[in-house]
Protein backbone atom coordinates (compact mmCIF):
# COMPACT_ATOMS: atom_id res chain seq x y z
CA UNK A 1 0.00 0.00 0.00
CA UNK A 2 1.44 3.04 -0.93
CA UNK A 3 1.46 5.33 2.23
CA UNK A 4 4.07 8.25 0.30
CA UNK A 5 3.61 9.64 -3.45
CA UNK A 6 5.76 12.82 -5.08
CA UNK A 7 3.43 13.05 -8.23
CA UNK A 8 5.41 15.39 -10.67
CA UNK A 9 6.73 17.39 -7.88
CA UNK A 10 9.15 20.76 -8.71
CA UNK A 11 10.21 22.71 -5.92
CA UNK A 12 11.88 26.00 -6.82
CA UNK A 13 13.39 28.08 -4.29
CA UNK A 14 12.59 32.43 -4.43
CA UNK A 15 16.53 32.59 -5.67
CA UNK A 16 15.82 30.76 -8.81
CA UNK A 17 17.12 27.61 -7.42
CA UNK A 18 15.26 24.25 -8.88
CA UNK A 19 16.22 22.14 -6.27
CA UNK A 20 13.85 19.08 -7.31
CA UNK A 21 12.75 19.01 -10.60
CA UNK A 22 9.67 16.78 -11.87
CA UNK A 23 9.82 13.94 -9.35
CA UNK A 24 7.92 11.00 -9.15
CA UNK A 25 8.57 8.52 -6.27
CA UNK A 26 6.22 6.20 -4.00
CA UNK A 27 6.98 4.81 -0.77
CA UNK A 28 4.93 2.08 1.04
CA UNK A 29 3.41 1.45 4.52
CA UNK A 30 6.15 0.26 6.90
CA UNK A 31 9.06 0.52 4.69
CA UNK A 32 12.32 1.42 5.08
CA UNK A 33 13.82 3.44 2.73
CA UNK A 34 17.44 5.67 2.39
CA UNK A 35 17.36 9.01 0.76
CA UNK A 36 20.94 9.17 -0.63
CA UNK A 37 22.41 11.57 -3.16
CA UNK A 38 25.29 13.81 -3.01
CA UNK A 39 25.15 17.64 -2.17
CA UNK A 40 22.98 19.74 -3.76
CA UNK A 41 20.57 16.64 -5.25
CA UNK A 42 17.63 17.69 -3.37
CA UNK A 43 17.76 15.18 -0.27
CA UNK A 44 16.79 17.97 2.47
CA UNK A 45 14.37 19.98 -0.08
CA UNK A 46 12.24 16.41 -0.48
CA UNK A 47 11.96 16.00 3.56
CA UNK A 48 11.19 19.39 4.10
CA UNK A 49 8.68 19.04 1.68
CA UNK A 50 7.10 16.05 3.63
CA UNK A 51 6.94 17.46 6.85
CA UNK A 52 5.75 20.91 4.89
CA UNK A 53 8.54 23.11 5.71
CA UNK A 54 8.80 24.04 2.20
CA UNK A 55 5.87 23.75 -0.38
CA UNK A 56 6.48 22.30 -3.79
CA UNK A 57 5.98 24.81 -6.43
CA UNK A 58 4.39 21.85 -9.09
CA UNK A 59 3.46 19.04 -8.28
CA UNK A 60 1.34 16.85 -5.65
CA UNK A 61 2.74 15.38 -2.50
CA UNK A 62 0.27 12.68 -0.89
CA UNK A 63 1.09 11.44 2.76
CA UNK A 64 -0.59 8.47 4.50
CA UNK A 65 -4.03 9.93 2.12
CA UNK A 66 -3.34 13.41 3.11
CA UNK A 67 -2.43 16.06 0.65
CA UNK A 68 0.44 17.58 1.79
CA UNK A 69 0.32 20.43 -0.54
CA UNK A 70 -3.16 21.55 -0.26
CA UNK A 71 -2.41 21.69 3.82
CA UNK A 72 -3.05 25.47 5.22
CA UNK A 73 -0.59 26.55 6.97
CA UNK A 74 -2.91 26.57 10.36
CA UNK A 75 -3.12 22.74 9.52
CA UNK A 76 0.21 21.89 9.56
CA UNK A 77 0.20 21.05 13.27
CA UNK A 78 -2.07 18.16 12.41
CA UNK A 79 0.35 16.17 10.26
CA UNK A 80 3.36 17.17 12.24
CA UNK A 81 2.05 15.26 15.12
CA UNK A 82 1.78 12.06 12.93
CA UNK A 83 5.11 12.72 12.42
CA UNK A 84 8.54 11.89 14.13
CA UNK A 85 11.95 14.14 13.05
CA UNK A 86 15.35 13.32 13.73
CA UNK A 87 18.36 15.90 12.97
CA UNK A 88 22.19 15.74 12.75
CA UNK A 89 22.39 17.61 15.24
CA UNK A 90 19.93 16.23 17.65
CA UNK A 91 18.62 19.63 18.63
CA UNK A 92 18.14 18.57 22.46
CA UNK A 93 16.78 21.01 24.98
CA UNK A 94 20.45 21.46 27.08
CA UNK A 95 18.56 22.61 30.30
CA UNK A 96 16.43 19.42 30.42
CA UNK A 97 17.27 15.94 31.09
CA UNK A 98 16.15 13.00 29.33
CA UNK A 99 13.31 12.36 30.20
CA UNK A 100 11.90 16.14 30.31
CA UNK A 101 13.73 16.52 26.42
CA UNK A 102 11.46 13.41 25.56
CA UNK A 103 8.48 14.36 27.44
CA UNK A 104 8.59 18.22 26.10
CA UNK A 105 7.40 16.13 22.70
CA UNK A 106 4.09 15.96 24.37
CA UNK A 107 3.55 18.42 26.42
CA UNK A 108 4.03 20.96 23.65
CA UNK A 109 0.75 19.19 22.36
CA UNK A 110 -0.75 19.34 25.10
CA UNK A 111 -1.08 15.52 25.93
CA UNK A 112 -2.50 14.85 29.57
CA UNK A 113 0.14 14.19 32.15
CA UNK A 114 -0.97 11.10 33.52
CA UNK A 115 -0.47 9.78 29.59
CA UNK A 116 2.55 11.46 29.50
CA UNK A 117 4.73 9.64 31.86
CA UNK A 118 4.33 5.52 30.46
CA UNK A 119 4.63 6.85 27.28
CA UNK A 120 8.04 8.64 27.82
CA UNK A 121 9.19 5.83 29.89
CA UNK A 122 8.11 3.09 26.84
CA UNK A 123 10.00 5.57 24.33
CA UNK A 124 13.52 5.82 26.61
CA UNK A 125 13.41 2.08 27.12
CA UNK A 126 12.89 1.25 23.60
CA UNK A 127 16.28 3.34 22.48
CA UNK A 128 18.15 1.84 25.51
CA UNK A 129 18.17 4.74 27.57
CA UNK A 130 16.17 3.49 30.86
CA UNK A 131 19.06 3.68 33.36
CA UNK A 132 19.96 7.56 32.13
CA UNK A 133 16.31 9.07 32.66
CA UNK A 134 17.83 12.00 34.71
CA UNK A 135 20.93 12.63 32.72
CA UNK A 136 21.36 15.72 30.70
CA UNK A 137 22.41 16.20 26.85
CA UNK A 138 25.91 17.15 28.19
CA UNK A 139 26.65 14.30 29.65
CA UNK A 140 26.02 12.08 27.12
CA UNK A 141 27.91 10.76 24.14
CA UNK A 142 26.46 11.42 20.35
CA UNK A 143 25.03 8.25 20.37
CA UNK A 144 22.93 8.11 23.30
CA UNK A 145 21.86 12.05 22.49
CA UNK A 146 20.74 10.93 18.97
CA UNK A 147 19.19 8.20 21.21
CA UNK A 148 16.88 10.66 23.19
CA UNK A 149 16.40 12.72 19.77
CA UNK A 150 14.55 9.00 18.22
CA UNK A 151 12.99 8.75 21.73
CA UNK A 152 11.01 12.07 21.40
CA UNK A 153 10.35 11.28 17.67
CA UNK A 154 8.97 8.28 18.12
CA UNK A 155 6.99 8.68 21.67
CA UNK A 156 3.68 9.91 20.33
CA UNK A 157 3.80 6.86 17.86
CA UNK A 158 4.04 8.55 14.85
CA UNK A 159 3.22 6.83 11.23
CA UNK A 160 6.38 8.23 9.29
CA UNK A 161 9.80 8.67 11.34
CA UNK A 162 11.47 11.45 8.88
CA UNK A 163 15.54 11.06 10.10
CA UNK A 164 17.81 13.58 8.41
CA UNK A 165 21.44 12.09 8.60
CA UNK A 166 21.26 10.98 12.06
CA UNK A 167 24.42 9.41 12.04
CA UNK A 168 26.12 12.68 10.21
CA UNK A 169 27.92 13.25 13.55
CA UNK A 170 28.53 9.80 14.47
CA UNK A 171 31.72 7.42 14.06
CA UNK A 172 30.89 4.32 12.66
CA UNK A 173 29.91 2.25 15.71
CA UNK A 174 27.58 4.17 16.89
CA UNK A 175 26.27 5.47 13.23
CA UNK A 176 25.51 1.42 12.95
CA UNK A 177 23.93 1.28 16.36
CA UNK A 178 21.92 4.07 15.30
CA UNK A 179 20.70 2.51 12.24
CA UNK A 180 20.11 -1.03 13.43
CA UNK A 181 17.47 1.16 16.32
CA UNK A 182 15.98 2.27 13.97
CA UNK A 183 15.15 -0.78 11.94
CA UNK A 184 14.22 -2.26 14.80
CA UNK A 185 11.49 0.34 15.36
CA UNK A 186 10.76 0.00 11.78
CA UNK A 187 10.20 -4.11 12.16
CA UNK A 188 9.11 -4.14 15.94
CA UNK A 189 6.21 -0.98 16.04
CA UNK A 190 5.50 -0.95 12.32
CA UNK A 191 6.71 2.92 11.42
CA UNK A 192 7.26 3.80 7.80
CA UNK A 193 10.80 5.00 8.02
CA UNK A 194 12.60 7.66 5.88
CA UNK A 195 16.50 8.22 6.01
CA UNK A 196 18.72 10.27 4.67
CA UNK A 197 22.58 9.60 4.49
CA UNK A 198 25.58 9.75 2.83
CA UNK A 199 27.09 6.63 4.54
CA UNK A 200 27.25 4.06 1.73
CA UNK A 201 28.58 1.13 3.88
CA UNK A 202 25.37 1.77 5.89
CA UNK A 203 23.09 1.48 2.85
CA UNK A 204 25.02 -1.83 1.65
CA UNK A 205 24.84 -3.11 5.23
CA UNK A 206 21.24 -2.41 5.45
CA UNK A 207 19.97 -3.67 2.29
CA UNK A 208 16.71 -1.50 2.37
CA UNK A 209 14.91 0.78 -0.19
CA UNK A 210 16.89 3.33 -1.85
CA UNK A 211 15.93 6.09 -3.24
CA UNK A 212 18.78 7.87 -4.77
CA UNK A 213 18.74 11.71 -6.35
CA UNK A 214 20.76 13.66 -8.39
CA UNK A 215 20.25 17.46 -9.14
CA UNK A 216 16.81 17.25 -8.02
CA UNK A 217 15.81 14.21 -10.26
CA UNK A 218 15.11 10.06 -9.56
CA UNK A 219 18.57 9.12 -10.80
CA UNK A 220 17.46 5.59 -9.39
CA UNK A 221 14.92 3.97 -7.36
CA UNK A 222 16.45 0.47 -5.92
CA UNK A 223 14.35 -2.44 -4.77
CA UNK A 224 15.72 -3.77 -1.21
CA UNK A 225 18.72 -5.57 -1.15
CA UNK A 226 20.32 -4.34 -4.33
CA UNK A 227 23.56 -3.39 -4.20
CA UNK A 228 24.87 0.89 -3.99
CA UNK A 229 28.20 1.31 -5.79
CA UNK A 230 28.52 5.11 -5.23
CA UNK A 231 27.07 7.89 -3.44
CA UNK A 232 26.43 10.22 -6.45
CA UNK B 1 -9.75 20.62 27.72
CA UNK B 2 -6.03 19.87 25.77
CA UNK B 3 -6.92 23.84 25.66
CA UNK B 4 -6.93 24.72 29.05
CA UNK B 5 -3.82 22.24 29.44
CA UNK B 6 -1.87 24.31 26.59
CA UNK B 7 -3.14 27.33 29.02
CA UNK B 8 -1.97 25.96 31.89
CA UNK B 9 1.64 25.01 30.69
CA UNK B 10 1.80 28.54 28.73
CA UNK B 11 1.20 30.52 32.17
CA UNK B 12 3.76 28.34 33.97
CA UNK B 13 6.54 29.09 31.22
CA UNK B 14 5.95 32.10 31.01
CA UNK B 15 6.45 32.80 34.64
CA UNK B 16 9.79 30.32 34.36
CA UNK B 17 10.79 32.95 31.68
CA UNK B 18 10.29 36.12 33.95
CA UNK B 19 11.98 34.28 35.93
CA UNK B 20 14.82 32.82 33.86
CA UNK B 21 15.59 36.20 32.13
CA UNK B 22 15.39 38.28 35.32
CA UNK B 23 17.54 40.80 34.31
CA UNK B 24 15.56 41.38 30.90
CA UNK B 25 12.52 41.16 32.74
CA UNK B 26 13.57 43.74 35.37
CA UNK B 27 14.14 46.13 32.90
CA UNK B 28 11.13 45.76 31.07
CA UNK B 29 8.94 46.47 34.28
CA UNK B 30 11.08 49.19 35.55
CA UNK B 31 9.95 50.77 31.92
CA UNK B 32 6.45 49.97 32.47
CA UNK B 33 6.68 51.36 36.28
CA UNK B 34 7.84 54.58 34.84
CA UNK B 35 5.33 54.92 31.96
CA UNK B 36 2.49 53.80 34.40
CA UNK B 37 3.64 56.22 37.16
CA UNK B 38 2.98 58.79 34.44
CA UNK B 39 -0.03 57.55 33.51
CA UNK B 40 -1.51 57.70 36.85
CA UNK B 41 -0.40 60.87 37.50
CA UNK B 42 -1.96 62.25 34.00
CA UNK B 43 -5.71 60.15 34.88
CA UNK B 44 -5.46 62.01 38.01
CA UNK B 45 -5.02 65.45 36.40
CA UNK B 46 -7.23 64.79 33.60
CA UNK B 47 -9.99 63.60 35.44
CA UNK B 48 -9.60 66.35 38.14
CA UNK B 49 -9.62 68.92 34.78
CA UNK B 50 -12.81 67.23 33.56
CA UNK B 51 -14.40 67.42 37.47
CA UNK B 52 -13.49 70.89 37.79
CA UNK B 53 -14.68 72.36 34.32
CA UNK B 54 -17.59 70.09 34.55
CA UNK B 55 -18.57 72.03 38.28
CA UNK B 56 -17.60 75.43 36.85
CA UNK B 57 -20.08 74.84 33.47
CA UNK B 58 -22.62 74.28 36.36
CA UNK B 59 -22.38 77.32 38.15
CA UNK B 60 -21.35 79.72 35.22
CA UNK B 61 -23.99 82.08 34.93
CA UNK B 62 -24.67 85.40 32.56
CA UNK B 63 -26.02 88.00 34.65
CA UNK B 64 -28.01 90.71 32.52
CA UNK B 65 -28.96 94.14 34.22
CA UNK B 66 -32.23 94.77 32.92
CA UNK B 67 -32.33 98.71 31.92
CA UNK B 68 -34.41 100.53 35.25
CA UNK B 69 -36.63 102.36 31.93
CA UNK B 70 -37.82 98.70 30.84
CA UNK B 71 -41.66 98.42 32.24
CA UNK B 72 -43.45 94.71 32.78
CA UNK B 73 -44.23 94.05 29.25
CA UNK B 74 -40.67 94.40 28.41
CA UNK B 75 -39.01 92.32 30.88
CA UNK B 76 -41.53 89.54 29.52
CA UNK B 77 -40.86 90.26 26.23
CA UNK B 78 -36.71 90.27 27.07
CA UNK B 79 -36.92 86.71 28.50
CA UNK B 80 -38.37 85.26 25.15
CA UNK B 81 -35.60 86.71 23.54
CA UNK B 82 -33.09 85.52 25.51
CA UNK B 83 -34.78 81.90 25.53
CA UNK B 84 -34.80 82.10 22.01
CA UNK B 85 -30.80 82.38 21.49
CA UNK B 86 -29.29 79.17 20.44
CA UNK B 87 -26.45 78.23 23.77
CA UNK B 88 -29.11 79.67 26.34
CA UNK B 89 -29.89 76.25 28.60
CA UNK B 90 -31.89 78.11 30.98
CA UNK B 91 -33.01 81.74 31.99
CA UNK B 92 -34.54 82.80 35.51
CA UNK B 93 -35.43 86.40 36.60
CA UNK B 94 -34.47 88.19 39.69
CA UNK B 95 -36.04 91.35 40.35
CA UNK B 96 -33.88 94.20 42.12
CA UNK B 97 -36.68 93.71 45.52
CA UNK B 98 -35.51 90.35 45.70
CA UNK B 99 -31.60 91.42 45.51
CA UNK B 100 -32.44 94.18 47.64
CA UNK B 101 -33.59 91.49 50.28
CA UNK B 102 -30.76 89.18 49.53
CA UNK B 103 -28.02 91.26 50.17
CA UNK B 104 -29.76 92.58 53.64
CA UNK B 105 -29.23 89.43 54.51
CA UNK B 106 -25.64 89.02 53.47
CA UNK B 107 -24.60 91.96 55.46
CA UNK B 108 -25.29 93.93 58.05
CA UNK B 109 -23.61 97.11 56.76
CA UNK B 110 -26.04 96.44 53.53
CA UNK B 111 -28.59 96.17 55.75
CA UNK B 112 -28.81 99.48 57.82
CA UNK B 113 -27.99 101.16 54.28
CA UNK B 114 -31.33 99.26 52.60
CA UNK B 115 -33.45 99.68 55.15
CA UNK B 116 -34.39 102.97 54.93
CA UNK B 117 -35.03 102.84 50.88
CA UNK B 118 -38.39 102.49 49.61
CA UNK B 119 -39.39 101.50 46.34
CA UNK B 120 -38.79 104.47 44.00
CA UNK B 121 -35.61 104.85 45.42
CA UNK B 122 -34.06 101.36 44.86
CA UNK B 123 -31.28 102.43 42.73
CA UNK B 124 -30.07 98.15 41.95
CA UNK B 125 -31.43 96.81 38.36
CA UNK B 126 -33.85 93.71 37.49
CA UNK B 127 -31.52 90.91 36.11
CA UNK B 128 -32.04 88.06 34.21
CA UNK B 129 -29.48 85.00 34.93
CA UNK B 130 -28.54 82.79 32.59
CA UNK B 131 -27.15 79.54 32.11
CA UNK B 132 -25.50 78.34 29.12
CA UNK B 133 -24.94 74.63 27.15
CA UNK B 134 -21.63 75.24 26.14
CA UNK B 135 -19.10 77.03 27.64
CA UNK B 136 -16.69 78.13 25.19
CA UNK B 137 -19.34 79.91 23.02
CA UNK B 138 -20.05 81.93 26.53
CA UNK B 139 -19.05 85.24 25.20
CA UNK B 140 -20.56 85.43 21.48
CA UNK B 141 -24.22 84.41 24.15
CA UNK B 142 -23.06 87.50 26.39
CA UNK B 143 -22.80 89.44 22.97
CA UNK B 144 -25.97 88.64 21.77
CA UNK B 145 -27.61 89.06 25.09
CA UNK B 146 -26.07 92.59 25.48
CA UNK B 147 -27.28 93.58 21.72
CA UNK B 148 -31.05 92.86 23.44
CA UNK B 149 -33.37 96.19 23.59
CA UNK B 150 -33.68 97.28 27.30
CA UNK B 151 -30.56 95.56 28.80
CA UNK B 152 -27.96 97.66 30.06
CA UNK B 153 -24.98 95.56 31.18
CA UNK B 154 -23.75 92.08 30.55
CA UNK B 155 -21.44 90.07 33.13
CA UNK B 156 -20.04 86.70 33.05
CA UNK B 157 -16.44 87.12 34.49
CA UNK B 158 -14.91 87.39 30.86
CA UNK B 159 -11.40 87.23 30.53
CA UNK B 160 -10.70 84.79 33.29
CA UNK B 161 -13.14 82.39 31.83
CA UNK B 162 -11.81 82.06 28.66
CA UNK B 163 -8.29 81.69 30.08
CA UNK B 164 -9.43 78.61 32.05
CA UNK B 165 -11.38 76.93 29.33
CA UNK B 166 -8.20 77.73 27.02
CA UNK B 167 -5.80 76.23 30.23
CA UNK B 168 -7.73 73.35 30.38
CA UNK B 169 -7.91 72.53 26.93
CA UNK B 170 -3.66 72.41 26.75
CA UNK B 171 -3.82 70.56 30.11
CA UNK B 172 -5.78 67.96 28.68
CA UNK B 173 -3.97 67.55 25.32
CA UNK B 174 -0.85 67.30 27.17
CA UNK B 175 -1.91 64.53 29.38
CA UNK B 176 -3.32 62.53 26.39
CA UNK B 177 -0.19 63.30 24.02
CA UNK B 178 2.16 62.29 27.14
CA UNK B 179 0.15 58.57 27.96
CA UNK B 180 0.14 58.36 23.96
CA UNK B 181 3.73 58.80 23.29
CA UNK B 182 4.99 56.68 27.01
CA UNK B 183 2.24 54.04 26.24
CA UNK B 184 3.87 53.63 22.44
CA UNK B 185 7.69 53.62 24.09
CA UNK B 186 6.41 50.52 26.70
CA UNK B 187 5.41 49.01 23.62
CA UNK B 188 8.43 48.98 22.12
CA UNK B 189 10.26 48.00 24.84
CA UNK B 190 8.26 45.05 25.35
CA UNK B 191 8.90 44.10 21.63
CA UNK B 192 12.45 44.01 22.71
CA UNK B 193 12.29 42.25 25.85
CA UNK B 194 9.89 39.57 24.09
CA UNK B 195 12.27 39.97 21.06
CA UNK B 196 15.16 38.60 23.43
CA UNK B 197 12.96 35.98 25.00
CA UNK B 198 12.11 34.14 21.48
CA UNK B 199 15.73 34.61 20.57
CA UNK B 200 16.94 32.70 23.54
CA UNK B 201 14.72 30.13 23.50
CA UNK B 202 14.69 29.68 19.37
CA UNK B 203 15.79 25.85 20.10
CA UNK B 204 12.95 25.38 22.38
CA UNK B 205 10.15 26.77 19.41
CA UNK B 206 12.06 25.13 16.59
CA UNK B 207 11.23 22.03 18.57
CA UNK B 208 7.59 22.55 19.30
CA UNK B 209 6.92 23.46 15.84
CA UNK B 210 8.18 19.77 14.31
CA UNK B 211 6.60 17.79 17.21
CA UNK B 212 3.40 19.60 15.75
CA UNK B 213 2.81 22.55 18.57
CA UNK B 214 0.25 24.58 17.29
CA UNK B 215 0.57 28.39 16.46
CA UNK B 216 -1.48 29.05 19.03
CA UNK B 217 0.76 26.88 21.76
CA UNK B 218 3.91 28.60 20.77
CA UNK B 219 2.94 32.02 20.86
CA UNK B 220 0.51 32.27 24.08
CA UNK B 221 3.63 31.90 26.43
CA UNK B 222 4.91 34.82 25.41
CA UNK B 223 1.78 36.85 25.19
CA UNK B 224 1.00 35.95 28.52
CA UNK B 225 4.79 36.81 29.44
CA UNK B 226 3.76 40.14 28.52
CA UNK B 227 0.93 40.34 30.48
CA UNK B 228 2.61 39.30 33.83
CA UNK B 229 5.35 41.85 32.68
CA UNK B 230 2.28 44.78 32.35
CA UNK B 231 0.84 43.41 35.76
CA UNK B 232 4.04 43.63 37.73
CA UNK B 233 5.00 46.90 36.37
CA UNK B 234 1.20 48.32 37.56
CA UNK B 235 1.44 47.04 41.07
CA UNK B 236 3.88 49.92 42.45
CA UNK B 237 2.19 52.42 40.32
CA UNK B 238 -1.46 51.59 41.42
CA UNK B 239 0.04 51.58 45.39
CA UNK B 240 1.87 55.15 44.90
CA UNK B 241 -1.07 56.63 42.94
CA UNK B 242 -3.31 55.76 46.02
CA UNK B 243 -1.36 56.65 48.32
CA UNK B 244 0.07 59.92 46.90
CA UNK B 245 -4.29 60.66 46.06
CA UNK B 246 -5.29 59.93 49.42
CA UNK B 247 -2.10 61.95 50.84
CA UNK B 248 -2.66 64.98 48.65
CA UNK B 249 -6.64 65.15 49.29
CA UNK B 250 -6.24 65.41 53.26
CA UNK B 251 -3.46 67.37 52.95
CA UNK B 252 -5.08 70.27 50.94
CA UNK B 253 -8.30 69.25 52.58
CA UNK B 254 -10.08 67.68 48.99
CA UNK B 255 -9.49 71.56 47.67
CA UNK B 256 -6.53 72.97 45.50
CA UNK B 257 -5.54 75.94 46.31
CA UNK B 258 -8.91 78.19 46.50
CA UNK B 259 -12.47 76.90 47.09
CA UNK B 260 -13.03 77.50 43.79
CA UNK B 261 -11.26 74.24 42.90
CA UNK B 262 -12.64 71.21 44.34
CA UNK B 263 -10.34 67.80 44.10
CA UNK B 264 -12.50 64.40 43.26
CA UNK B 265 -13.30 62.39 46.36
CA UNK B 266 -11.13 59.85 46.56
CA UNK B 267 -13.38 56.64 46.84
CA UNK B 268 -14.38 55.35 43.99
CA UNK B 269 -12.48 57.51 42.12
CA UNK B 270 -9.05 56.01 42.63
CA UNK B 271 -9.95 52.68 42.83
CA UNK B 272 -11.12 52.53 39.07
CA UNK B 273 -8.11 54.26 38.12
CA UNK B 274 -6.34 51.45 39.64
CA UNK B 275 -7.92 49.46 37.55
CA UNK B 276 -6.99 51.39 34.61
CA UNK B 277 -3.68 51.73 35.58
CA UNK B 278 -3.29 47.85 36.18
CA UNK B 279 -5.76 47.06 32.92
CA UNK B 280 -3.59 49.44 30.70
CA UNK B 281 -0.32 47.67 31.93
CA UNK B 282 -1.89 44.50 31.13
CA UNK B 283 -3.08 45.61 27.75
CA UNK B 284 0.39 47.00 26.76
CA UNK B 285 1.70 44.21 27.64
CA UNK B 286 -0.17 41.91 25.65
CA UNK B 287 -0.01 43.92 22.23
CA UNK B 288 4.02 44.63 23.05
CA UNK B 289 4.56 40.86 23.60
CA UNK B 290 1.61 40.06 20.67
CA UNK B 291 3.74 42.34 17.78
CA UNK B 292 7.04 40.93 18.94
CA UNK B 293 5.70 37.06 18.55
CA UNK B 294 4.33 38.21 15.29
CA UNK B 295 7.34 39.96 13.88
CA UNK B 296 9.76 37.81 14.87
CA UNK B 297 8.18 33.82 15.29
CA UNK B 298 7.51 32.77 11.93
CA UNK B 299 5.24 30.10 12.75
Amino acid sequence: MEFIKFNGVTKQYKNGVVAIYDLNLSIEAGDFCFIIGGSGSGKSTLIKMLYREEKPTKGEIILGGVRVNKLRNSNVYKLRRKLGIVFQDYRLLPKCNVYENVAFALEAIGVKKSEIRPKVLKAIELVGLKSKLRDYPDNLSGGEQQRVAIARAIVNDPKLLICDEPTGNLDPVMSKEIVELLATINSKVGTTVIMVTHDKTIVNSMKKHVIALKDGRLFKDYKEGEYIDEIL
Amino acid sequence: MRFFRILGRSIRDAFKSVGRNFSLSLASISCIIVTLIIVAVSIIIGYNVDNFSSELKKDLTIVAFVSNEADDLNIAKLKMDIESISNVESVSFKSKQDIKKEMMLEDEAFENAMSNWDESENPLQNTYLIKVKDIEKIGETATAIKNLDSIDVVKYGEGMVDQLVTVFKVVQKVSIGTVVALTLMTMFLIVNTIKLTIFSRKREISIMRLVGASNFAIKIPFVVEGMILGFIGSIIPVCAMIYGYYAMYNYFGGKLFTDLIKLVSPEPFIYIASLVVIFVGIIVGMIGSGRAVRKYLKV
